[in-house]
């Protein structure tokens, strides 16, 4: 995470650069995010409300969210997700390992949830490639989240 | 005949040392990957047990039953492992598979096993219609050709799915015992045996951001047409190394389109072999059941030119 931001950080002096070595060139080009092509804080809050919804009332894995503040999660998710996809958020919580261990999810339950956040995405109206993205991003956290 | 078997001794040893190659370089990517997360604490609840049955890999990533019965594409086998099961259950698949070209009729059905999303074992039987070309042969009308596929599969290293911040495809290798009944035929149109084993390596890798799955095998095999005509032939008795690739788009969650080529041996004087192809749509409305359309292109076929026909495979289970 912090060798990511270092380069983030990098990357930005070198756009600020390049602009104010540009003259004449006033606004950069707009670059489109991930999290502008999802539509932004409402519709990645919209599809994560409903994630959650399904999958407390998802048998497979309705017992994953005993004990848990679902609108705290909500907002964890919210941010991490708007964070990750390149929207001016902070995700100031703790990384997926040392918040899942407890839970003793197997691959199963990882992947009843993607699928639930599938159909929380469809509901949203996120077309499929752009929720193939996102997942791009989730799936490799696979590793630190299944402990089972 | 000592220039062709030294060829063919050579073409051996580059697919066997294909194959070592993708599993070093699958192994060495492992050996460099960053590593695992320390072992969980020790907890006061252990862990409920884990359903034999999960049927919990994501739809789609259990492939359908190739034509050998393989978990695969329509004609080639995927290194993703049969069945819906996770790394903690069992999964299992029926499949029935239906070709149709303007000559012949091949019907392909059995049954697959996955066991922890690591191991895959199958059995199809193919049964080979050459409906009036039997005639035309002397066979007789609706001469059938049977054969038997036993397969087995081990997923070597990798996640197709999970593995998407390398490039790291999943990687598997297999081989397929086949069987077939009409020996008699096979040592008349100059087949060197009735029976054969194809061993492969191979990889595959989905990459979610283009929504694309791409899979690449590589096949040592003596099999003319599948095995269907035979093992070895009086062109050429040993293995060939050939290439089997497929590319499939995922449209929804439930559809994939793609298409697959696969490069066949050239073994039999009196007829030529062609590589195979097709063009696909496979529908997964549940995790219990997926159905495959196709076109196919299979060449020429014992003489028959250009068989080109259609492709229905369904495929039931968990």
């Amino acid at each position: 995470m912090g060798a990511i931001s270092g380069i983030r950080a990098r990357l930005c002096a070198l756009c600020v650069a390049a602009l104010l070595a540009m003259p004449g060139c006033t606004a950069p080009v707009e670059e489109t995010t991930l999290y502008a092509d999802l539509g932004g804080e409402p519709v990645i809050t919209r599809f994560v409300t409903e994630v959650l919804e399904i999958s407390v009332a998802d048998p497979r894995i309705a017992k994953d969210f005993d004990n848990i503040n679902l609108v705290w999660l909500r907002d964890h998710i919210v941010r991490q997700f708007c964070e990750l996809t390149g929207g001016p958020c902070r995700y100031t919580g703790r990384g997926m390992y040392a918040s899942h261990k407890g839970l003793h999810l197997a691959t199963a339950n990882f992947n009843f949830f993607v699928e639930d956040l599938q159909i929380a995405m469809d509901h949203a109206g996120v077309p499929f490639p752009t929720q193939n993205r996102l997942l791009k991003i989730l799936a490799p956290m696979y590793h630190d989240i299944v402990t089972r | 005949m000592g220039l062709r078997t030294v060829t063919a001794t050579a073409i051996r040893w580059r697919a066997a040392g294909l194959a070592v190659i993708v599993v070093a370089i699958a192994t060495a990517a492992q050996a460099q990957a960053p590593a695992p997360a320390p072992p969980p604490a020790p907890s006061p609840t252990p862990a409920s047990s884990v359903d034999l049955f999960d049927s919990g890999k994501l739809l789609v990533t259990s492939g359908v039953s190739q034509i050998e019965g393989a978990a695969g594409g329509g004609l080639t086998p995927w290194a993703l492992i049969t069945g819906y099961e996770t790394r903690d259950a069992i999964g299992a698949n029926g499949h029935y598979t239906f070709v149709h070209t303007g000559s012949y009729t091949l019907h392909s059905a059995g049954a697959s096993l996955g066991l922890f999303d690591r191991v895959e074992l199958s059995y199809a039987r193919e049964i080979f219609d050459t409906r009036k070309v039997g005639g035309k042969l002397g066979l007789g009308n609706g001469f059938t050709f049977n054969e038997d596929v036993f397969g087995a599969k081990l997923r070597v290293a990798g996640d197709a799915v999970y593995d998407q911040d390398t490039l790291m495809p999943q990687t598997a290798i297999g081989l397929q015992y086949k069987r077939n009944a009409q020996g008699a035929v096979i040592h008349a149109i100059g087949g060197k045996s009735a029976e054969g084993v194809d061993f492969y390596g191979t990889a595959t890798k989905l990459f979610l951001d283009q929504s694309v799955l791409l899979n690449a095998t590589v096949r040592a095999t003596r099999a003319n047409q599948l095995g269907i005509l035979g093992f070895g032939g009086d062109r050429n008795s040993g293995y060939s190394a050939e290439f089997e690739g497929s590319a499939a788009y995922l449209l929804s969650r439930k559809t994939a389109i793609g298409f697959e080529y696969r490069t066949k041996p050239n073994n039999l004087r009196f007829a030529a072999e062609n590589r195979w192809l097709d063009v696909f749509i496979a529908y997964f409305p549940t995790r219990n059941v997926s159905l495959t359309l196709a076109a196919v292109d299979l060449g020429d076929i014992a003489l028959q030119r250009r068989q080109r026909g259609v492709y229905l495979s369904v495929q039931a289970g968990f």
